[in-house]
């Protein structure tokens, strides 16, 4: 294959690791960010963490492999976006330290205090990288000033807060929000339930404004004739999603959230190509400047084509077995040691 | 301090750190997959106490590893750019192979086995265990092959146009002679950290149950020391004899390194083995040491005269080969972590030996002594890893990757060349103490848990058959929830 072809390949790939992440740790930043919400007493709260329980981590390596394909195909891409985007990045970093340690380790020792830290550490580790994500991807299709990179990641930063910026971060926050609140709907039973379709609903006008506000902005300012596609769909996909979340339907809801979160992807990566890092007052960094060479896409787009496949069927397998639906019976005693240990055993 | 010195920290104390946990993943998954084993086909309840019990372990370790290891992929465009522009076309590929062949395959299946004990057949949650363990050792192979080509680039070609090292084959990249030293020497060193784990803390708990009267206790926890010393004993042969193949082979490929190793100024015939060394060992070379006759030059190349390059002598060579420059490492960090390494491996050959004497023909220990020696040996092979790597890393420098001696000289770098341009000193000099404080804090909070779960022992698990297999009993709680 022509080195062009492997890069076009390679910008579409990574996109597509983009909407795994987004998508699955989606729902899962949702979750997270609903846990006061939702949970009134300790035990909704477990029941509202377990939905994601066995899946979180999973989910992750969506990110990890993103960055990692990004590393290998488009190094100069990697290092310029990481190093810039260096602050950013930190706290995203400490927020899903905090978040993967805290479902670990919360159920670990029997005490209010404890727990209630844990659950701090998990709203903040979902609601931390939600927004700022948002305002990553609003600054990249924006594109990055040369002499911002240049003074460094503070300068960077504080440049970082543009109007449109900020509406991709709250676009993010309330499609997640929404993602995960329609997500609890289909994995729990009876009140909860219920309440999660009910917040949903409540949620779902307000993000299909602020989403469509950001779709249409993004068209107008740094769309391409054929993103219209992917704003005008993702348009439909929104109106479906007020109509079915306010109906109490939580499956055609979520399903019309997650394709919402795959057309954002879409409509930014549409927008960026053939860039991958504009440089405003130089050369834009693009899938041709920034890339590997042809060894290295080649052998790379084999290893994807064996290894995706098999991951995506065992990840689906995956939610197979934990499709059933959880509630309050379902959450056994706490399993955690007593706060002090016990001198006698 | 520079950013560049800032982030050579920043880079030090986060990879040791996330390394203090990785071995015991390495290490430990497999042995609970086979303790899982043993009672899927024994159906004998006290290999399932100690499933649950070593699991319970293992995965309190397992999330810091995780959470950690994200630090690591970013760190290399964060703090290190130009490293990750001059090496993303190699350095790039076996970082994405690890996640999307090893991460996932952990990940996912490690999720299924928490989660899935009563929605999973016993032979099909025991198949989840051991794809758990393949895709942690995976991680690791990996992992060293990306190391191992900072320390002998090879699968590639400099373009002098892009100035920049390109790949020609992946498959020379993993099939790197270094790698096939490190990787070995990486999982058997992971191997002595479990087996000791194991070892102690199961032999800690021998000697209380049998002095407390508790004879089934003792005798399962009997049967968990018996299986931690043969994973040590293997791994401890293991890791002595790769540790071997690989100095041979750093003595050819980084006679620097080596050489730094011991602290061996002067090129010498016969040079020794040094034990320790008196005096300041700064980079000046004048100390008095108490050595091994032959025994290095030995160690190097098979020969007890074989002559072996000095420091001085290599610092001349490269400055003539790669321009002037100080190519010396720190020799006293690579002097002393070298030998710490040695040491502290040490200290679990000590238990193994002495739990197998005091276990022979079936007996079961219950000296205090032998309780407390099990308990102080455990953060033993911890400490030898993180100086091994400590070691490596250190006595790397002053390169990130360094020349291939039969390679095209060009692909090479100075860590000094690799850091971010433009990422300035108050960013670095931020991140170093979030990292550090976050880090500290949940060190802390890690291992007051895993020993607090130790000090716990094994649970009790309900009488066969109400635990295991799939239901549908709509219900029932969960085997387990968070």
């Amino acid at each position: 294959m022509d080195i062009h072809t492997l890069r076009i390949i390679w910008f579409v790939l990574i996109a597509t690791l983009w909407v795994g992440y987004l998508v699955l740790e989606g729902f899962d930043f949702g979750v997270g960010m609903l846990l006061p919400v939702l949970g009134r007493t300790d035990t909704e709260r477990r029941v509202v963490i377990n939905t994601i329980g066995p899946v979180w981590d999973g989910n992750e390596v969506w990110l990890i492999t993103a960055g990692g394909a990004t590393f290998a195909a488009f190094p100069l891409w990697y290092s310029t976006l990481f190093s810039a985007f260096y602050l950013p990045l930190l706290l995203i970093l400490v927020a899903l330290i905090l978040r993967g340690v805290a479902f670990e380790y919360r159920g670990k020792v029997d005490d209010d205090r404890w727990r209630r830290r844990w659950d701090t550490a998990i709203i903040f580790g979902s609601a931390v990288p939600a927004l700022v994500w948002g305002i990553a991807f609003g600054n990249m299709v924006h594109g990055l000033r040369v002499e911002h990179y240049r003074a460094g990641p503070f300068s960077v930063l504080l440049h970082a807060f543009t109007p449109y910026a900020l509406l991709t971060g709250l676009t993010t926050v309330t499609l997640f929000l929404l993602h995960g609140a329609l997500f609890l709907g289909l994995k729990t039973r009876d009140d909860l339930r219920e309440r999660a379709v009910r917040i949903a609903g409540k949620l779902s006008i307000p993000t299909a404004a602020v989403a469509g506000a950001w779709a249409v902005w993004t068209q107008l300012s740094y769309g391409k004739t054929w993103t219209w596609v992917p704003v005008l769909a993702a348009a439909a996909c929104l109106a479906g999603v007020v109509l079915a979340a306010r109906a109490g339907r939580e499956a055609p809801g979520f399903a019309l959230t997650s394709l919402t979160t795959v057309l954002a992807v879409v409509i930014i990566f549409g927008s960026l190509y053939p860039n991958v890092l504009p440089l405003l007052g130089g050369e834009s960094l693009t899938i041709d400047n920034a890339s590997s060479t042809r060894t290295t896409l080649t052998v790379m787009t084999w290893v994807a084509v064996v290894m995706t496949p098999v991951v995506v069927a065992y990840t689906t397998w995956t939610y197979w077995v934990f499709r059933r639906r959880l509630g309050l019976g379902d959450i056994p005693v706490p399993i955690g040691r007593p706060h002090r240990p016990d001198p006698a055993s | 301090m520079s950013a560049l010195d800032l982030s050579r920290w920043q880079f030090g104390i986060t990879t040791v750190y996330h390394f203090i946990f990785v071995p015991l993943t390495i290490g430990l998954a497999p042995l609970v997959a086979g303790l899982q084993t043993a009672w899927v086909r024994t159906g004998d309840e006290r290999w399932l106490r100690l499933t649950k019990f070593f699991g319970k372990l293992f995965l309190i370790n397992f999330a810091m590893g995780v959470v950690t290891g994200i630090v690591q992929e970013f760190q290399f465009g964060m703090n290190w750019s130009e490293y990750s522009r001059f090496v993303g076309d190699v350095f790039g590929a076996p970082l994405a192979l690890e996640a999307l062949i090893a991460f996932f395959l952990e990940s996912t299946f490690l999720g299924l086995w928490i989660f899935g004990w009563d929605r999973l057949s016993p032979r099909v949650h025991l198949a989840t265990i051991w794809l758990a363990a393949v895709g942690v050792v995976t991680s690791a192979y990996f992992i060293i092959a990306a190391n191992s080509f900072m320390q002998h680039p090879v699968g590639v070609v400099f373009n002098p146009v892009t100035k920049r090292a390109e790949l020609t084959s992946l498959l020379d990249v993993l099939t790197n002679s270094t790698t096939l030293a490190a990787f070995p020497h990486t999982v058997t060193a992971s191997f002595v950290v479990s087996g000791t784990f194991v070892a102690g803390i199961a032999g800690w708990w021998t000697v209380r149950s049998a002095k407390a009267g508790r004879e089934d206790d003792a005798s399962m926890y009997r049967s968990a020391l018996r299986l931690g010393l043969a994973v040590l004993v293997v791994s401890g042969a293991g890791v002595a004899y790769t540790g071997d193949v690989q100095s041979k082979l750093m003595f050819a490929q980084q006679p620097m390194k080596m050489a730094a190793a011991e602290a061996l100024c002067d090129t010498e015939k016969g040079a020794g083995f040094s034990l320790v060394a008196v005096g300041d060992l700064g980079n000046a070379c004048d100390v008095r040491q108490i050595t091994v006759p032959g025994l290095t030059s030995f160690l190097a190349t098979g020969d007890f005269a074989g002559e072996l390059k000095g420091v001085k002598d290599l610092q001349k060579e490269y400055s003539r080969l790669y321009g002037p420059g100080d190519y010396v490492p720190l020799l006293p960090a690579t002097y002393w972590n070298f030998r710490m390494m040695i040491g502290f491996g040490a200290f679990s050959a000590a238990l193994a030996l002495a739990g197998l004497w005091l276990t022979r023909k079936g007996a079961i220990p219950s000296s205090d002594r032998f309780a407390q020696l099990a308990l102080l040996a455990l953060p033993m092979p911890f400490l030898a890893n993180a100086t091994g790597w400590i070691f490596t890393e250190m006595g790397r420098q002053p390169w990130i990757v360094a020349p291939n001696p039969t390679g095209d000289p060009r692909n090479r770098f100075l860590t000094a060349e690799a850091v971010s341009p433009y990422v300035d000193t108050p960013t670095v000099a931020l991140s170093l103490v979030v990292f550090t404080v976050l880090y500290g804090t949940l060190a802390v909070v890690w291992f007051q848990l895993m020993r607090r779960y130790a000090a716990a022992g094994a649970p009790v698990v309900p009488a066969a058959g109400s635990s295991s297999g799939p239901s549908d009993d709509e219900d029932s709680p969960l085997s387990f929830a968070y």
